[in-house]
């Protein structure tokens, strides 16, 4: 039986830094027996639903008995839910005190239906945070929110922060995310899963399948930005940047990214596209974990310039690919690249211009940088790490 | 003869805590230095050896690199950059030399102190959790051989946190290749290898280039 749990935490010992799945083995055995409840406001989206995926059943392939629950509402409850979410991460919200009461009666029920009791409940984000308001005397209660509480908006986060209070702990994914709080804040960065379909090894023969399906030639090299056709990914400064590059290098760029809700930003790309056949614009499907590995893979640089966002992990998972990345100097960027090693942070369309340029005029950078990312990566952005913060936090708070 | 007591290797796992500090300039940075924990003195001096990569060559502390990248003095990030959080068995001579070096290097600026053109400094402690690795050692042989396979927190755990944090003279491996291998000259020299080497990959490299000439000469 152990062993057999074993086996799938043991399948990472190939991609995990030399020791790393030892140790994981012997603190899940100290720590065998105790429970762990996730609570999440859905099992499909949300920034940590893909890492719980993951850490749920390993953790219990450890011994941790470890389960996730999700709560459920009405369209209203969901819609408040949403609109607290986008408050709190700092976006000009309506949101009224009937609102919050309406929350507060909806978590209420949860509470009673959850099974919630365990050594530790892990509160995801802010869908479910006042669910903290039913809880027990037993175990220790965590809120762990992925985006950024630092500039909340004022009145909603005063009516919030008692209930936040409540909790033991909470967890944010950088320190400029955390807001001041009575109650120990912790950082644990978010992860990438290195055997998912997004981010597993996959034979060039496979790669270009994929790309010939995507219409993307492989016959020079590639630029690449995944990100949504949105202001916020600056999808139209990438595009400047390559221009300043392509005077000097015969390269292609490559735009992939969701559908858009409201098609503007897509539709000048495309009529930027439309004029230069080195610019190709990739509408991805859903769930495009396959698609986004091949378009990874191929690149030859890849560049992450957003103008705001979260951690933005999708860095990690085209340095874990072996590729040098210029990405701008916002949210979770500048964490992931060591600057001049695994690539390069810039904060305008020139610098990314010179650093692609850079790079260009010296490929044996290329892979000596992509194979030092890599490395970053297998020690501090694997679900491995994740694995080990998280059972760092459990050893801590229920010693 | 009865056997030496076995080596048991234990790596940790580390929890990081964001504390209440924060610096927005060097003045900040001096002031709250005074204020915090010991504990986050060693968090920013030496448990930055744990996130440090293999390819890392920017400056060995976190003061530094702040100082560099973020206050823009490259003259403080020199400084700062140059107090070797190894050189005493306590923090409290680190905090000392911080503190003193950054009020003499305000003392010296024509001006106040420019402000943080980026992110303020925020202020730490790490929380260990001990974790046995598994490997275990009863020769200098196994010893050697268990350190070249151990997560590198072993390093950490045994050389850094045993020896800096929790006082233990010279660290975990010369105490006990010492007192239970009866080997003070194999001690001497792992004692005195300088943990500012880098990262830790480079003070495993250190400690298995002195256990391997050890065996040889046994030879």
């Amino acid at each position: 039986m152990a062993r057999m749990s074993w086996a799938k935490l043991d399948d990472y010992r190939e991609v995990a830094s030399r020791g790393a799945v030892d140790v994981l083995l012997h603190i899940g055995e100290r720590l065998r027996g105790r429970r762990i409840v996730h609570v999440s406001a859905s099992r499909y989206a949300g920034a940590g639903v893909e890492v719980l995926n993951r850490l749920v059943p390993i953790m219990n392939d450890l011994g941790i008995e470890t389960s996730w629950e999700v709560t459920i509402g009405g369209a209203d409850f969901d819609t408040i839910a949403r609109s607290v979410g986008k408050a709190l991460d700092g976006t000009e919200q309506v949101i009224t005190e009937g609102m919050l009461e309406r929350l507060r009666a909806v978590l209420g029920d949860n509470a009673r239906r959850l099974r919630l009791d365990a050594d530790l409940v892990t509160v995801h984000d802010a869908g479910p945070l006042l669910l903290v308001e039913s809880r027990g005397s037993s175990g220790r209660w965590v809120w762990r929110h992925h985006g950024d509480v630092s500039t909340a908006q004022t009145l909603l986060w005063s009516a919030i922060r008692p209930a936040v209070q409540r909790y033991d702990a909470a967890v944010f994914s950088l320190p400029r995310f955390a807001a001041p709080l009575s109650i120990p804040r912790f950082v644990i960065y978010p992860s990438i899963d290195p055997l998912s379909e997004r981010n597993r090894e996959m034979p060039r023969s496979e790669q270009s399948l994929v790309l010939e399906r995507l219409h993307v030639a492989r016959d020079k090299p590639i630029l690449l930005q995944v990100g949504p056709f949105e202001r916020d990914g600056d999808p139209l400064g990438v595009v400047n940047a390559y221009r300043l590059v392509k005077k000097h290098h015969d390269v292609r760029l490559v735009l992939a990214g969701p559908p858009p809700a409201a098609g503007d930003v897509l539709a000048d790309v495309q009529e930027a596209a439309a004029r230069d056949p080195d610019l190709v614009v990739v509408t991805l499907p859903p769930d495009p974990q396959t698609e986004l590995n091949a378009l990874e893979r191929a690149a030859t640089a890849v560049i992450h310039k957003p103008l705001e966002t979260d951690f933005g992990i999708d860095v990690a998972a085209a340095m874990w690919k072996g590729k040098p990345v210029i990405g701008s100097a916002v949210g979770g960027i500048p964490f992931q690249i060591a600057q001049g090693l695994t690539g390069y942070v810039v904060e305008t369309v020139e610098g990314a211009a010179f650093r692609i340029r850079y790079l260009l005029n010296n490929p044996e950078l290329i892979g000596r940088m992509g194979a030092a990312g890599r490395e970053q990566v297998r020690r501090h952005f694997l679900v491995t790490r994740h694995l080990a913060s998280d059972l760092a936090l459990l050893a801590h708070l229920t010693r | 003869m009865t056997s030496p007591e076995p080596f048991a290797f234990l790596g940790c796992l580390e929890l990081r805590e964001l504390l209440p500090w924060e610096a927005h300039d060097a003045r900040e940075l001096g002031t709250a230095l005074e204020k915090v924990p010991a504990e986050s003195v060693f968090c920013h001096m030496s448990a930055v050896l744990m996130h440090r990569s293999a390819t890392t060559e920017t400056y060995p502390n976190d003061f530094a690199v702040w100082a560099a990248s973020e206050a823009r003095d490259a003259r403080l990030a020199e400084r700062l950059a140059a107090i070797d959080p190894f050189q005493a068995d306590s923090m409290e001579p680190v905090r000392d030399a911080l503190v003193s070096t950054i009020g003499d290097h305000l003392q010296h600026l024509p001006a106040a102190p420019p402000g943080a053109h980026g992110q303020p400094f925020r202020f730490f402690q790490v929380h260990l959790v001990p974790v046995p690795t598994g490997h275990q050692a009863r020769t200098l042989g196994e010893f050697r051989d268990a350190l070249a396979e151990v997560d590198a927190s072993a390093l950490f755990f045994h050389v850094i946190d045993g020896r800096y944090r929790r006082g233990l003279g010279r660290g975990d491996f010369a105490e006990w290749v010492d007192t239970a291998l009866g080997r003070p000259d194999v001690a001497e020299r792992l004692a005195r290898i300088d943990p500012g080497v880098g990262n830790l990959e480079r003070i495993r490299e250190r400690h298995l280039r002195v256990l391997s000439e050890a065996l040889e000469q046994a030879r």
